[in-house]
Order: C-alpha cells, then structure tokens, then sequence
C-alpha cells in the first residue's frame, strides 16, 4: 500500500507523529547501520551501495557506520565483513548460525530485530532486494517503527533526522519521508539506486559477534531444495556498463532485434521500455525503469523511447546518455546527453555496422560465435 | 479450507497523466482498477479452494467506492467481500494500514472460519512498498513466503504447503506449516474470466462492511496517519537538467549519421573507447 499520502490533509496539530521531540525510550539510539545481504555466500552488491550512502549519512551525524552480517559460520561471515569495511564500514556485528545458511523470514528477522534490539541503531538500510523487501518488512513491523521504500535518495536534516525521498504517484513526483518519533529509522532502496563507493583494500574494522539463541527444529518453513539461475537465464543489466534499449518508436516485434545486435556488437545488454514488456515483445526481467530496473551504465543507448518519468527515474544514474528519437521535442532529448533525431529501425543497423568495424580489430577471436 | 486475498483499489496508472506545466497529477477521471499484482493471489486463491475445496474471502480496506473492487472479484470467482472502511483509516502508512487488515482478517476468521491462507499481492502499483503482506504476517504470527512463482501442494489434512519462491539467485523451494502468508509473483498464473453466474451471483452479493470497531478494533490511535510512523513532508518534481542533450546532425546516409555519432560519444566521453574494446574482447 501507499506510505506516501501526499493527499491526506496535513492537520497537523495534535498529530501525532508530527510532533519533533524524539521520545525519551530513543534518544539513546545511535549510529548508522546497513543490512549485509549475502546469498550463498556471495554479498548483494547493494549492500556495498547502501554502505556508500550510509558513509555520508554517519560523517554528517559524526556517528559510526555498521554492517550487519549473518550467516551460517564459515568463512563466507569474515569475508563479507571484510568487503564491509573496504566499502566503508567502521565496524560489523556478525550473527552466525547454521539456521541462517540460507534465507528464511522467521530466523533472519529474529536475528535483526534481536541485534537492533541489542545495539540500537538510528538508521537501519537494507537492499530493496526480494529478501530486503521480505526482510525488512517483519522486522519494522516488530519493532513498530517506519520503513520508506525504494528510496532514491537518502539525507540528514539539520535536526539529525533521515530525510528519505522516493517517487511517488507512479513515478510523476519525488516525497520526502520522515520517521520523526519511532527509531530506528528504515529505509530500503533498489539495487543500482545509489552509486558504487570506491573500495579501499586492506581497510580495517571492528568485528562485534551477536549470538542469537537459534534452532532448526523451531523454524517451521523448511527448505527442501535451491534450484541456482543458469547463468544463461540471469540478466546483468542493472550492473553492465553499457546498456542498448528499445521503446514503443520500434514500431513491431520483429525490429527488437535490432536493439539486440547492437548490444552484441558492443558486448552490452539490452533492456526496454515497459509498453514492450506489456506487449509481450520482451520478457519483463529486461524492463528498464520505476517499475523495472535501474540501471547506472557508462553508456546507454535509447532507441525509440519518449523518455517518460517512469523511465528516467532508472537511467539517470548512466554517464552518457544517447537517445535516438525522430521526435526533437521527446522528453528523452531533455535528460539525454547526445541524441539523433532519425528513424531508428533504419539507423540501428548502421550503428551496429559501424560499431562493429570500429571494434572488429578486438573481437576477431569472438567471431565465429 | 479458507483462503483470503487481501486486494487493494488503485487509480488506473496506464491512464494517469501529469499536468505539462504543473507537474500535478490530474487524477480526475482515472478510472480505478485492482492493483494487477493482486489478481495473481487472486487467481491462485480461487485454483486451490477449486482444487481442495473451500471458500475464497476477499478483503479490502479503503473508502466505501473500493467496494467496487470487491465486487469486481467476487466476479472473477470470490465467495464473499468484505470491505474495511473508516474515516479512522484515512493516511494510514503501512504499518497502520497493515494494523487494520490484521485485526479484520481476525474478525474474518472468526466470523467465517479459520483462516489457512492469507494472500496478498506482492506490491501496489501505487505504493510500491511490498511492506503490506510482511506487516500482516507479522502481526498475525503466520508463516511469511513472498515472491511465490509457484505453489505445488496444498495439503489440508497435514496442514502444510509446498512452493517456490524467487530469491535472487535462484528458486527456493519450501515447505511451511498453514496458516501462511503468501503473495505471488507476477506471471506466476493465468488470471481467469469471470463465469456468467459469477457475474449474475457477485450483482446480487452483498458485500460485508466493517467500520473499525465492528472489525474489533479498540485502539484508533493505531489507525490512519495517527498510528503511522512515516510522515510526508514534502512532494516535489523532479529538478530539470540544465541542458538539453547536443543533437547530432543526421548525414547523407544512415551510415554517416552513425558514424558522426559514434565520433560524437567519443569526444564526450574519450574513456568509454576502451570500455567498449574490453566488452568486445570479452572480458
Ligand atoms: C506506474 C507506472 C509505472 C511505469 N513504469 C515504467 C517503467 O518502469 N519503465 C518504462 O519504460 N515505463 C514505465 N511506465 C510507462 C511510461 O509512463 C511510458 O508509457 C513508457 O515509458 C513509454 O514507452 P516508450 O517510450 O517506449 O513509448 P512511447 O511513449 O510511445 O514513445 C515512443 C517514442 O518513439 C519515438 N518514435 C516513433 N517512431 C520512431 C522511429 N521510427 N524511430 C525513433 N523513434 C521513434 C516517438 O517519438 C516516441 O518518443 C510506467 C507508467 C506508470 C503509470
């Protein structure tokens, strides 16, 4: 449901939630915290994003930034906690279980709520991943206190509180939500949203382990197996570096192929606007946008797409963006860097031609494929 | 057994528009529809009480005309509608939306038997939060699987339910103890028409209305914007870019326009040349 009712009345007075004294039972929770999703022992890179942002956040508030990293006991805990810190961690409390080997919402979020509970933080962030969602939803609940999802862009008042700015009415406006009275304050935001800190080799920190008083024979949902993607089926396109795409000025089916020979040519992916999604042209994991994904490319490549709101929310984080529009008055044209006002179903084959022969002296070994 | 599906009416995005000068939703007129990702709990709901016997609930809480929704599932297939309405409710964030739904689910299962499946949809198309479901569960105690792409078994007699959930990496399959709280992934089933005389059957239902203290709950100051812990301080448009982008002058043939605009990103971006020479060399 909406957490983002700009239309309610603003009544303020007597409201609540409106009033700007943070509670007494709060006022001892401090620091910055970001969730350390790992699957299989791999860390989401979202979480490196949020540790990125969550740096800002605590330098402004002169606190520290802490990880939280569980899992089942191994190595796979000490690296994530590593990687933690090279991104930006002061410090990591780290919950291991053989529970938690893999994702389940009845242990994960009692080991969170637990921790939080324990450590009391002012700010927790966590990946607006199908487990940050799953996640971050119970525990908030738990614990009584607001989540904003999808943020876009995360900030501390001069009041020290966290201003979350997110879309909102499809995408159209941008709200800036505040958890004045309750802590700690929540916040997810998607994969890509945030862009990647620098990482810095050999950078140090605290490792705080947190027992958790767990046991498989209380958990009832039991995992009877995982089923990995091939990686064939798994699309990259919210971390490549060069993204190609199609909308609607495609004019048929048949001419996204055009879109997908160019993205061969330059060894990127290739993504769409959603009305192709709609269309069944394309499947939705190739959806670029509010309500697909976002994409931070060093290059992206639009063909035939107006360039709605909803479609740039998830490409304005790319360094060059070209579009290709036979309409120069296009919204695309107002956010795109370079553009050519031209058909693109007759322009695309050249552009992947002349791509091509520009890039052939290094792909001769790839030719046969 | 008792499945109930908990639906929420949204505006008709594919038809919003915003003002061109304003930047202002103009929300006169759209049409409003059932948030789509609901239709899939929806679908499923109805495939099991066919497949195991049972009714499907449908619940919603909004203002009296979301009874329209409700009517539009008892349509496709619902046994019964209950509508959650309230002035108390209005601006409730998730947590205070998530708050009303549970204590009405309560009221539900004690009112129309005990509940094994609460469904709802992975997200609104309005709110995007998927906060909603993992609230209900939460508060309700019941087993939380989100993201379903598929349910394989409903067993009645031991209580339990297989299924597969999406993770990021790959599919889960489990198996958890009813009652559950599921939502399903988009795509994950065919959403049925609705029957002729489940058309002739939801024209005539009567649908259920609860005010909160007929849905039993005592405590307001839980509901709407006073038990919401997230305040909206501001809405705004986004900034325009200060430029617009340089257009490239289109040549003679397709193949000069491309070629000027590939001299085009060069220059502006002299480093994107070797990113494309090391993706074209594989690596
Ligand atoms: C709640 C909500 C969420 C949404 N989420 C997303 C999302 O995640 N992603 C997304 O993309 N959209 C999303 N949309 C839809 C979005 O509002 C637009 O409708 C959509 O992006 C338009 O797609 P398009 O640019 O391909 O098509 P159109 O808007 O139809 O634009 C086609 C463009 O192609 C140009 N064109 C026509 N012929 C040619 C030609 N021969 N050569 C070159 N150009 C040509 C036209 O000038 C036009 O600019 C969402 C909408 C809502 C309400």
């Amino acid at each position: 449901m909406s957490d983002a009712k700009p239309a309610a009345p603003a009544a303020g007075a007597g409201r609540a939630s409106m009033k700007k004294e943070l509670p007494e039972r709060f006022r001892n929770h401090k620091h910055v915290w970001v969730f350390i999703e790992m699957e299989r022992g791999v860390v989401h890179p979202v979480s490196f994003e949020l540790l990125g942002q969550g740096r800002k956040l605590a330098d402004k508030l002169g606190v520290e930034l802490a990880g939280v990293v569980m899992g089942a006991p191994g190595p796979d805990i000490l690296h994530a906690c590593q990687e933690s810190f090279a991104y930006g961690a002061d410090l990591c409390y780290t919950i291991e279980n053989p529970v938690l080997a893999d994702y389940r919402n009845e242990p994960y979020s009692k080991a969170l709520t637990a921790v939080v509970e324990a450590h009391k933080p002012e700010i927790l962030l966590l990946g607006a991943t199908t487990l940050g969602r799953d996640l971050a939803g119970s525990v908030a609940t738990t614990l009584l206190t607001g989540l904003t999802a999808d943020c876009t862009e995360l900030n501390v008042d001069d009041d020290k509180s966290l201003a979350a700015t997110r879309p909102t009415f499809g995408g159209s406006l941008l709200c800036t939500i505040y958890t004045l009275n309750f802590r700690p304050q929540m916040a997810t935001a998607r994969p890509r949203a945030m862009p990647m800190p620098e990482r810095k080799e050999g950078r140090e920190g605290r490792i705080v382990p947190f027992a958790v008083d767990l046991h498989e024979q209380d958990i009832i949902t039991k995992i009877l197996s995982f089923i990995p993607d091939r990686d064939s089926n798994k699309t990259n396109l919210a971390f490549a570096d060069v993204v190609v795409a199609g909308g609607m000025g495609l004019q048929g089916p048949e001419n996204f192929q055009l879109v997908k020979n160019l993205a061969a040519v330059l060894g990127a992916e290739y993504g769409c606007s959603r009305p192709l999604v709609q269309k069944g042209w394309v499947p939705s994991d190739r959806q670029i946008g509010q309500t697909g994904k976002t994409i931070r490319p060093k290059l992206y490549i639009a063909a035939g797409i107006s360039g709605a709101i909803q479609h740039r929310v998830g490409v304005e984080g790319a360094d060059l963006i070209v579009a290709i529009n036979t309409d120069k008055n296009a919204p695309i044209y107002d956010f795109a860097h370079l553009g050519i006002v031209t058909d693109a179903v007759r322009f695309l084959p050249a552009l992947t031609e002349a791509f091509r022969k520009r890039l052939s002296p290094h792909t001769r070994d790839r030719m046969a494929g | 057994m008792h499945f109930v599906v908990c639906i929420k009416q949204v505006p008709d995005s594919a038809q919003i528009r915003v003002h061109p000068v304003t930047n202002t939703i103009m929300r006169q007129g759209v049409p409003t529809i059932i948030n789509p990702y609901d239709l899939f709990s929806l679908e499923e709901a109805l495939r099991w009480r066919d497949k195991v016997g049972g009714e499907v609930t449908v619940l919603t809480m909004g203002p009296p005309m979301a009874s329209d929704s409700l009517r539009k599932a008892l349509t496709i297939g619902a046994d019964r509608a209950v509508l959650l309405t309230d002035r108390f409710f209005a601006g409730s964030d998730t947590l205070a939306t998530s708050f009303a739904l549970s204590a009405a689910l309560k009221k539900i299962g004690e009112t129309f038997g005990k509940i094994d499946i609460v469904f709802c949809g992975k997200q609104t198309i309005d709110g995007d939060t998927a906060q909603v479901g993992p609230g209900v569960a939460k508060r309700l105690s019941l087993e939380q699987i989100t993201y379903v792409s598929a349910i394989n078994e409903v067993n009645g007699e031991d209580g339990t339910v297989t299924l597969e959930r999406r993770s990021e990496g790959g599919v889960q399959v489990l198996k958890t103890n009813l009652p559950a709280m599921i939502t399903m992934l988009e795509g994950s089933n065919t959403v049925r028409r609705g029957r002729i005389d489940d058309a002739l059957r939801a024209a005539r239902a009567e649908i259920v209305s609860w005010n909160a203290k007929e849905a039993g709950i005592e405590d307001v100051t839980m509901c709407g914007l006073r038990g919401s812990p997230t305040v909206v301080k501001k809405v705004f448009a986004p900034s325009p870019r200060a430029e617009k982008a340089a257009l490239v002058e289109v040549g003679a043939t397709p193949a000069a326009s491309a070629e000027a605009l590939i001299e085009a990103v060069l220059a502006k971006s002299p480093k994107i040349e070797d990113d494309l020479i090391k993706l074209a060399s594989g690596f």
